[in-house]
């Protein structure tokens, strides 16, 4: 029997899948779904700054200051005293709701971008039964005025608001858009990271042709996307002492192997799951075990990091010289005029 | 006996409570001044509160108050004890089924928020009209006066009618004690436990109707026998008063507060009294309290058991000594002798005079109406009736209140007299914004003051008519008795004022109700060092003669940086403590915030900090203003309307807009309610912070702007360029792109400035952006003031430009049908009213030749409920003639215009053929044979007509008169039934198919909000499932009724489901099919409302996404294609494109249910996910059957006229 037991955040977890947030820990039903297929632990889906403020401005708006004073109305929707935002008050029950019917543990995960106030839920996050906290800063730099270093200074300044009111690890999930991301990681280590999980993908806007606006759409990921963050793994395993998870990308046995060989603590799953179901992550546990067994390793530990930048024998295929390979290695079909 | 804690609540709450606690069934429909009464109710079961019997009462609401009455009437049939909550019409409809529980004897308490009937006008005020209409039913009644007497008397009307059997209406007065806040003792439910005796509710259940004990009730009676049964019931009706009077001895052992049948306050050797009943005694017993403090000899007789009158009882309670009584009716029966309150002291004076006698000279009574529609009801005017009575021949029948110098019925009246009362009191006035909570801080205020001092409390708030831009006034009191004030706080005796909008400086006398020395509070924008240069003239004269010290703060700049936005509520409340000093300073403030803390609770921890900074903050911010010594503004509150108004706009329309409506004579209002039209146009409103302004070089004159104007503020048109030489330097115009027009004609698209209420839509649908500068498009919001005056000047300019000849447009376009000029202008509704584009877009294709039918509701309250309408005339005088009967009736009411208009044009043709010869064959044969289908067709018809009253005028014989007065007749009209979801598919939705079935040629616009709106947003059978409303607080579980689709049932009827921010092309495409079909039209109009909980300035998007997600399918059925052997259904809108929920979760009205019911939301919404699949399949498989066999013509049950139409 292989063993395939990993360390993340300092859990102890019986092997490297954790499926990601989605909006699979939403039911209680699905969440078993997952610890039966073979789950580590769970990330919930988040807990959105913007939901919880915009929830609140709408109770505001249309519960609370409803009068226009009009004499025959002075009010349009009915009173109800569960009716304010309650976006909070259900994510802390269903956080519980999940520790009481899972073994394995569950990590909340917080997604905003400011300091107004919404991190410090965490400690009531951390009180519902929280064994871990992401913390996941989906944040778009597209102001002129704003340079890098104010960013990452956003990201650190949120970090040391969230590690004040917890105690209870602390993951950060990262975009791929930062200038010096090693250097970057390693001081998030400094401000009391316990972790990072390498990437957030941002859900990119499209454009309807027809009416000439942008609209939101969900791609869900292929596994070409998951070698961005088994680059950036490869170069951050042994470097720095919290753990690394992968995200974005992991569909198969092989994609979740590659970045254990790269360095990941643990794989998240997100789209082959919403995908093809619960079920698939026991599949992919399966082959991975089997490919582990096939390839004559008795644990996942002796594998992690074998082919990161440290340890590869080519460690610069991590860096620039990677993107000229690439792009030789391009041609145009044979039918195709260039 | 303990004393509960007092509350502040008002009168519909007072009543609310005390129905719920002792009934299991309540049928509810909601009607103002009583809604709120219902939705307590069902917000309470939605709640799960329970009765006096741990059950949660079952709240039914109904499809009109007549259904509501049977409903109750087949409750109390089956043994439950019901009630129910109504007004006005409302209390009418359940007239007949009235006299039936009655006539039952089936014990009951209809709690009743008395309000005026409409007659000449509907009102929505408060009177004893409905009650007195309905005193012949049998029923008791009995009369609250305050707040305290509304929670009191309903729980003794719920007693008695017990024991008695007979069924009550308990009413108060709508508005002033159903609206009013005070500070009451609560009834503890002991109390209302030892009220309600469980022997006499099994003695109800047991004559239930039962299998178990089957009996027959309700028969037809004969000759025979009907009159003697109708004359078994009396002894009910002569115990009652004794029952009534026990009950209120009872309660005065649970409560200490006793009542009687007649109460009497006054001297005890009293020779002048007045007699009356509602809040009108409240102001009445506190001046009698002053006049016998000054010695004089005067009292007031209270009525509180009206029906069945108590003759004895009143007599033996008016004092031996009275020689002048002056009995007030809130009511008026025109054509009696006499009111009925009057005749029935009359009466009972005059039976006990000819019998026992306790007065050995008749008192000479005489009768005054008074207070109809919460008229104000003062002690100068109690002053003024008891100095009639000691007049030699006092008045009969008078008035008091209003001035009549017509008929001069009315007593004049000190407006300065005051009674000590005032003198005790601390009165403050607030003017604010309908939406900046002004209102609601001030509800707040007034229980901080109840619950943290022994200070008794009023709050009265006067709301607007108008919904955009509404304005309110508060009038608060607080004093260390009972108020018995129930009359607004007058001229010079508001010891604080506070103006929460600096717009207001402008509009209103502000400080007319300042008291000398008190206090004046402005929120302005202005410096403090410079706010005194703000003020008109008058009003700085008034702070310096009235010697007021004044305040300053620049609230909406506190808001901002405490991140309130632009809500001031708190702000403004915090500076009313700080400077009113009600309570100490801190504890006031404390208070503010610990009610900000439970306000805001669940709304969120950043909500209620924010609050506490803004409150933290105000009080920095606020300045005392130095005032001078003398006035120096250089200018005046402009006239409400310009001089060059029309002379009715400037003595009635005018006054009413300045508030001063009340000084206006009976001889200058309109004896039959008919009023002008366009008057709209004459009160400049100013709501708009910014406005749109049009990139001339930008746009591709698609007319979109102008289609969605909600306040018909952005309009374009198409002149000769020469006409524009001499135009302001500022006026745009360019030559038109279209080329269906002449060269050297250009086109200006042209924002009303004053008019404008910034909603902008008109850039939200423009398609068009600058290239260089994508923000930018072809119209853009621009602040509102720097542009007022050259966009004033612009906007004249335009108006005065000739209409382009509308024969030569192509209407079947957007661009081509938006030049054409409205004629419904300028409304009232609600800033991005989803409802409003469509009644002017009719208005634009068809307003020469409309007739209006017009359901009460929104759409009458915007377009009729004066002082101004939004419906106006050309310039040729033509325009929608509009007229509203009532709720359940419009669809009848416009069918009976069509069949009245086409019986005259069948006999103006009869006619014309008669006189044929004399008139000329050429022109009589032109008329009868005109081809009125087009535009052109009418125009040439308009023509001959006025050559043919030419001819007639000139022939003067009597025959030429009789032709005359029918000949415009002969020109096509339009007759629009319009209304709203309440009515349509609710009250009038018998009338509604009844009209569609008659065949006849009427155009019915339904302006859907799936809600009733005008009241506030309750249910009707319009609402969607899962949607929460007002009666169903937990989600509606039924689905929404399809009305196109029982339309197109009949395969008569022309229906069109439109909505007109999802496609604009369809949605007048839609107008001229059904006008042009010769037959019954429906058009169903999604109209987004602020119901729905979302912002307006969303308003396209929500409609877009409601047709989008297959909630709103936009459909056409035309019976004329099933005549072409086609199929008649054709489908607008493509399948269903998002899910159901990415539509829900954008309304409040949906979402908020996953907060309060989630489990119910998640089902819910999957079910309205499979209506929505469920009825596109349908409509799919409708709209693909291959067409039929021309269907036989429609059968009209009344022959239509013969307008010659395709």
């Amino acid at each position: 029997m292989t063993d395939l037991r990993t360390k993340y955040l300092g859990l102890d977890l019986k092997n490297p899948l954790v499926p990601s947030a989605s909006p699979l820990s939403r039911s209680l039903d699905t969440a078993r779904q997952l610890e039966d297929a073979g789950a580590a632990a769970i990330v919930m889906y988040s807990l959105f700054e913007e939901e919880l403020r915009q929830e609140e401005e709408s109770a505001t708006r249309f519960l609370i200051h409803q009068e226009i004073g009009f004499g025959e109305a002075d009010s349009f929707l009915p009173f109800h005293e569960h009716a304010y935002a309650r976006g909070l008050e259900q994510y802390l029950e269903q956080v519980a709701a999940l520790k009481r019917s899972l073994e394995i543990p569950v990590i909340a995960s917080l997604n905003g971008v400011t300091l107004s106030g919404w991190v410090e839920h965490g400690k009531e996050l951390q009180q519902a039964g929280a064994d871990a906290l992401e913390l996941n800063v989906y944040y778009i730099a597209a102001d002129l005025h704003e340079p890098g270093s104010v960013i990452e200074a956003r990201y650190l300044e949120l970090l040391r608001e969230l590690r004040r009111h917890v105690s209870v690890p602390i993951t950060m999930k990262l975009s791929p858009q930062f200038s010096a991301l090693s250097n970057f990681v390693m001081r998030l280590e400094e401000a009391g990271a316990d972790g990072v999980a390498l990437f957030n993908r941002f859900y990119q806007p499209d454009i309807d042709l027809q009416h000439m606006r942008v609209t939101p759409r969900l791609h869900l990921s292929t596994s070409a996307d998951a070698l961005v963050a088994m680059r950036w793994i490869a170069i951050l395993h042994g470097r720095v002492q919290l753990s690394l998870a992968a995200t974005g990308g992991v569909h198969s046995a092989e994609d979740a192997l590659k970045m254990v060989l790269a360095g990941a603590d643990v794989t998240h799953l997100c789209s082959a799951l919403l995908q093809h179901g619960p079920q698939r992550l026991a599949e992919i546990l399966k082959d991975m075990e089997v490919w582990l067994e096939n390839s004559g390793y008795d644990s996942l530990e002796s594998v992690k990091g074998m082919v990161s930048q440290l340890q590869t024998a080519d460690p610069v295929a991590f860096e620039r010289a990677n993107y000229m390979a690439v792009l030789d290695s391009f041609s145009a079909g044979t039918g195709v005029r260039v | 006996m303990t004393r509960p804690a007092m509350v502040t609540i008002d009168g519909n709450e007072a009543a609310a409570r005390v129905a719920f606690l002792a009934n299991e069934v309540i049928a509810i429909y909601p009607i103002t001044p009583a809604s709120p009464m219902g939705e307590l109710a069902d917000q309470w079961a939605s709640m799960g509160h329970k009765n006096l019997w741990g059950a949660v009462p079952r709240i039914v609401e109904m499809q009109s108050e007549g259904g509501a009455a049977g409903a109750i009437h087949g409750s109390l049939q089956s043994g439950a004890l019901t009630t129910t909550f109504t007004a006005s019409q409302g209390l009418l409809l359940m007239i007949p089924n009235m006299y039936k529980i009655a006539g039952e004897l089936s014990p009951a308490v209809f709690h009743v928020a008395a309000r005026s009937l409409a007659a000449q006008a509907l009102s929505i005020f408060g009177d004893h009209s409905d009650v007195m209409a309905a005193r012949g039913t049998g029923f008791a009644f009995l009369a609250s006066n305050s707040v305290q007497e509304v929670t009191d008397l309903a729980l003794i009307a719920q007693a008695a009618t017990l024991e008695a059997r007979l069924p009550m209406v308990h009413f108060f007065d709508g508005f002033r004690t159903s609206h009013e806040i005070a500070k009451i003792e609560p009834l503890d439910e002991s109390v209302v436990r030892a009220m309600i005796d469980d022997t006499r509710v099994d003695e109800h259940r047991r004559r239930a109707l039962s299998p178990e004990h089957p009996v027959l009730r309700g028969s037809s009676q004969n000759p025979d026998v009907y009159f003697q049964a109708r004359e078994t019931v009396n002894p009910y009706y002569q115990a009652m008063p004794g029952i009534v009077q026990a009950a209120m001895d009872r309660f005065a052992g649970l409560t200490g507060r006793q009542y009687r049948l007649f109460d009497y306050v006054g001297a005890p050797d009293a020779e002048r009294v007045l007699v009356l009943m509602g809040s009108g005694a409240e102001a009445a017993h506190e001046t009698v309290e002053h006049m016998t403090a000054q010695g004089e000899k005067v009292g007031v007789l209270k009525v509180r058991l009206y029906r069945p009158f108590a003759p004895d009882a009143l007599v033996e309670a008016l004092p031996e000594s009275v020689r002048r009584i002056a009995v007030l009716d809130r009511c008026k029966e025109p054509g009696s002798d006499g009111e009925p309150l009057y005749k029935d002291v009359i009466s009972a004076l005059a039976q006990d005079y000819a019998g026992a006698g306790k007065f050995e000279l008749l008192p000479r009574v005489v009768g005054g109406r008074f207070g109809l529609s919460s008229k104000e009801f003062t002690p100068g005017m109690v002053k003024a009736v008891f100095d009639e009575l000691d007049s030699e021949f006092p008045k009969h029948p008078f008035t008091i209140g209003i001035h009549d110098d017509v008929t001069h019925t009315s007593l004049k009246w000190e407006p300065g007299y005051r009674t000590g009362a005032a003198e005790k009191m601390r009165s403050a006035v607030f003017y604010g914004l309908g939406s900046d909570g002004t209102v609601s801080a001030n509800k707040n205020s007034i229980k901080i003051i109840g619950e943290n001092t022994d200070l008794y409390a009023q709050g009265y708030f006067v709301y607007d008519s108008k919904k955009a831009g509404a304005v309110t006034v508060s009038h608060l009191r607080f004093g260390p008795e009972l108020i018995r004030s129930s009359y607004l706080i007058g001229d010079d005796d508001a010891q604080f004022v506070a103006c929460h909008q600096e717009i207001f400086l402008e509009r209103y006398d502000l400080l007319d109700k300042a008291a000398p020395g008190g206090v004046f509070l402005l929120n302005s924008t202005a410096a403090p060092e410079q706010v005194w240069d703000t003020l008109p003239k008058r009003m700085q004269q008034q702070l310096i003669d009235k010697r007021l010290s004044f305040y300053t703060i620049d609230a909406y700049d506190v808001a901002e940086r405490a991140g309130m936005g632009r809500r001031i509520n708190t702000i403004m409340q915090a500076c009313y403590f700080a400077i009113s000093e009600v309570l100490p300073s801190e504890q006031a403030i404390d208070a503010i915030k610990a009610a900000a803390r439970k306000t805001y609770a669940k709304a969120g921890p950043r909500m209620i900090e924010a609050n506490i900074k803004a409150i933290d903050t105000a009080l920095e911010h606020l300045h005392r203003v130095d005032v001078p010594a003398a006035a120096s503004s250089t200018f005046d509150r402009a006239p409400p309307v310009p001089d060059e108004a029309p002379e009715f706009v400037r003595q009635v329309t005018g006054v009413m807009i300045a508030g001063r409506g009340d000084s206006i004579p009976v001889s200058l209002m309109p004896a039959d309610g008919t009023f002008p039209l366009g008057t709209a146009a004459w009160e400049k409103r100013n709501l708009a912070l910014e406005i749109p302004v049009w990139e001339a070089d930008l746009c591709t004159q698609c007319g979109k702007c102008v289609f969605v104007c909600p306040h018909s503020v952005i309009r374009s048109k198409v002149f000769d360029a020469k006409a524009a030489e001499g135009a302001p330097p500022s006026f745009k115009h360019v030559p038109v792109r279209s080329k269906d027009y002449d060269p050297g004609l250009h086109i200006s698209y042209q924002t009303a400035p004053e008019d404008c209420t910034g909603c902008g839509l008109c850039v939200d649908v423009c398609p068009i952006r600058d290239k260089q500068n994508p923000s930018r498009k072809a119209v853009n919001m621009a602040p509102q003031v720097p542009l007022r005056a050259p966009e004033r000047d612009n906007w004249e300019f335009f108006l005065q430009l000739p209409e382009y000849d509308h024969r030569k447009l192509k209407q079947t376009t957007i661009p081509g049908a938006m030049l054409r000029e409205p004629m419904f202008e300028f409304s009232s509704a609600c800033v991005g009213c989803g409802e409003t584009p469509y009644l002017r877009l009719a208005s634009q294709l068809f307003g020469d030749r409309m007739m209006v039918a017009n359901a009460t509701g929104c759409s009458s309250i915007y377009g009729g409920n004066l002082p101004t309408t939004p419906w106006a005339k050309n310039a040729e005088g033509r325009g929608p003639a509009w007229s509203n009967s009532l709720f359940e009736d419009n669809a009848e009411f416009g069918l009976g215009m069509r069949v009245a208009v086409d019986q005259l044009a069948e006999s103006a043709r009869e006619q014309l053929r008669a006189l044929r010869a004399s008139v000329g064959a050429d022109l009589a044969d032109a008329i009868l044979t005109a081809d009125q289908s087009d535009e052109a067709g009418i125009h040439e018809q308009r023509g001959r007509v006025a050559e043919l009253l030419a001819k007639l005028e000139s022939a003067d014989t009597s025959e030429a008169r009789t032709l005359a007065a029918v000949a415009e007749y002969l020109i096509r009209r339009s007759v629009w039934i319009v209304g709203g979801d309440g009515w349509g598919y609710d009250i009038g939705f018998g009338g509604l198919d009844h009209v569609l079935a008659s065949g006849q040629n009427v155009n019915i616009l339904l302006l859907d909000t799936e809600v009733y709106s005008n009241t506030g947003g309750q249910t009707s059978k319009a609402t969607p499932r899962g949607a929460v409303a007002k009666f169903s607080a937990g989600g509606k579980p039924g689905r929404k009724k399809d009305l196109a689709r029982i339309a197109m049932d009949y395969e008569h009827v022309y229906v069109a489901q439109v909505a007109f921010g999802a496609k604009d092309t369809q949605t007048l495409r839609a107008f001229l099919e059904a006008e042009a079909y010769d037959g019954p039209s429906l058009i169903i109009a999604y109209s987004p409302c602020i119901a729905h909980g979302v912002d307006l300035s969303h308003n396209l998007r929500q409609q877009d996404l409601a047709v989008r997600s297959g909630h709103w399918p936009l459909l056409r059925y035309d019976p004329r294609r099933a005549a072409e052997g086609k199929n008649p259904l054709h489908l607008d809108s493509a399948k269903p494109s998002i899910p159901f929920r990415d539509y829900a979760q954008t309304e409040t009205r949906f979402s908020v249910l996953w907060r309060t019911h989630p489990e119910a939301a998640e089902r819910l919404q999957q079910l309205s996910q499979r209506d929505v699949m469920a009825r596109y399949h349908h409509y799919e498989e409708l709209a693909a059957l291959p067409g039929t066999e021309p269907a036989a013509p429609a059968v009209a049950t009344t022959r239509k006229g013969g307008d010659a139409k395709p």
